[in-house]
């Protein structure tokens, strides 16, 4: 086993999981292709959304492609940071909304 | 950021021998990419030839105020290779019987050199369709000699095209150096103010974007869109047209991927956005790059390459287009920035 679970060379091979499953495979990449392209929401603007989700779901691959992006696209360290305070503030949100229940719980246990 | 070339710095880079050498080595030597003549052969382009001749592009000297980080001429105020009035004579002779439409001056910042006036007043007099020359901008507010070059090119009719890697200052002055950005701001005033890259204005003046990092420029146009409204909002400027130019992985930019850990990652980045329909428009296929000393080259990164014309043909004094147009263009892994994406030139897209 390799001495690390994530190298970034392993992004390169992102295409091949087609191999082991070609119709998935394409199947994924058409829509993923798809999503991407400018529509309703411009192909920067899914390029932020991309940046800020790939920090929430932890995926080193998609920060390395979505900076990247975002760089080619001409979009600024700053903005680039806000998209990630984004996600940032919605997972920890999420987290804190949990208080609600604890609240309920404590006052229905309480005397 | 380094304040001299490579060249004085005596950096192994410097020399065009290391460069090729290292990229014909490691990843396109162990197969793990297609090295650029194979990918040519694929789409039965190799060896690639040129198209009827468009642009003769003449580099008037390395020598430039400026020492950007990523220049692939390796040009700085140390670099002392100028162009000889006796050349320029040669390079007129040419102008006046070439097929060519355009002339395109380029450096260094061409302005530089001690003959750049006269030559563009003798070329003006022969009549060019499209008259380029490639300003830095900050050149133009370097020294008050300098100060009348945005009257001196109207009276000329020259096309100009300068250099703008961002809309703002941040960006610009790392790739560039400290004071550039605000340099270049007031240069972009000063060539409005005489009537350059207002909407209907004949007097040309066009921005060149080049990434000021290891990644590939995008879209022409959304960048042209984004540099259009921020450099308005922000300054008050106005110009034509955003080329959206590759780094071409030599000399200085080459040095700087390696001293990155960012070469094989920037060269995967080149071969997988590999697109056959730009290598119908690359530039070598339609321009003929001349050295200040007048050597011919396919283009201007070749000539950096030290790579003359494969052609009976080598120099300015010899010079005879029906021959050259014979030639075969010499390539390279370093051709792969050219084919990338929608493809690059000095005029921009490809496709």
């Amino acid at each position: 086993m390799a001495d690390s679970y994530y190298d970034p060379k392993d992004l390169r091979n992102f295409s091949k999981i087609t191999e082991w499953s070609e119709d998935l495979g394409d199947k994924f990449f058409e829509y993923y292709g798809k999503v991407f392209e400018e529509g309703a929401l411009s192909a920067r603007e899914k390029s932020l959304i991309a940046l800020a989700v790939s920090h929430v779901v932890k995926c080193p691959y998609c920060i390395d492609a979505y900076t990247k992006d975002g760089l080619q696209r001409g979009i600024t360290k700053e903005e680039m940071m806000e998209a990630v305070h984004a996600g940032a503030a919605i997972e920890s949100g999420a987290t804190l909304v949990h208080a609600t229940q604890m609240m309920k719980k404590y006052d229905k246990l309480s005397h | 950021m380094a304040t001299k070339s490579l060249l004085a710095r005596q950096h192994r880079m410097a020399k065009a021998e290391k460069q090729l050498e290292f990229l014909e080595d490691g990843i396109f030597k162990n197969g793990e990419l297609p090295s650029f003549n194979k990918q040519l052969e694929k789409s039965n382009d190799f060896p690639l030839k040129p198209k009827q001749l468009e642009i003769l592009q003449i580099n008037l000297g390395y020598m430039c105020n400026q020492v950007c980080a990523h220049c692939h001429v390796d040009a700085g105020p140390d670099r002392k290779e100028i162009m000889t009035k006796a050349t320029m004579m040669e390079c007129l002779e040419v102008i006046k019987k070439t097929k060519a439409h355009t002339l395109d001056l380029t450096g260094g910042a061409p302005e530089m050199n001690p003959n750049f006036r006269w030559f563009v007043e003798e070329a003006f007099k022969i009549g060019v369709k499209d008259f380029i020359v490639r300003s830095n901008l900050t050149i133009i507010r370097a020294n008050k000699k300098y100060h009348d070059l945005p009257d001196f090119f109207k009276k000329h009719n020259v096309h100009v095209v300068s250099s703008m890697p961002h809309w703002t200052r941040g960006k610009t002055d790392k790739q560039r150096g400290s004071g550039v950005f605000d340099k270049s701001i007031q240069a972009l005033k000063d060539l409005n103010e005489v009537g350059y890259g207002l909407p209907e204005s004949k007097l040309k003046l066009d921005l060149v974007y080049n990434p000021s990092g290891a990644f590939l420029p995008g879209n022409q146009e959304e960048l042209q869109a984004d540099f259009k409204k921020a450099l308005l909002e922000d300054f008050g400027i106005q110009f034509h047209e955003l080329f959206a130019i590759t780094n071409l992985p030599i000399s200085r930019y080459l040095d700087y991927l390696i001293a990155s850990d960012n070469y094989e990652d920037y060269m995967y980045s080149l071969v997988e956005a590999f697109n056959p329909a730009s290598v119908k428009n690359v530039m070598c296929r339609n321009t003929i790059s001349i050295s200040w000393d007048g050597w011919l080259y396919d283009c201007d990164f070749n000539q950096m390459l030290e790579l003359k014309v494969d052609s009976p043909v080598k120099h300015i004094s010899e010079y005879k287009e029906d021959l050259l147009q014979n030639r075969t263009i010499i390539t390279s892994q370093h051709c792969y920035g050219c084919t990338a994406g929608s493809g690059s030139s000095c005029q921009g897209s490809l496709t």
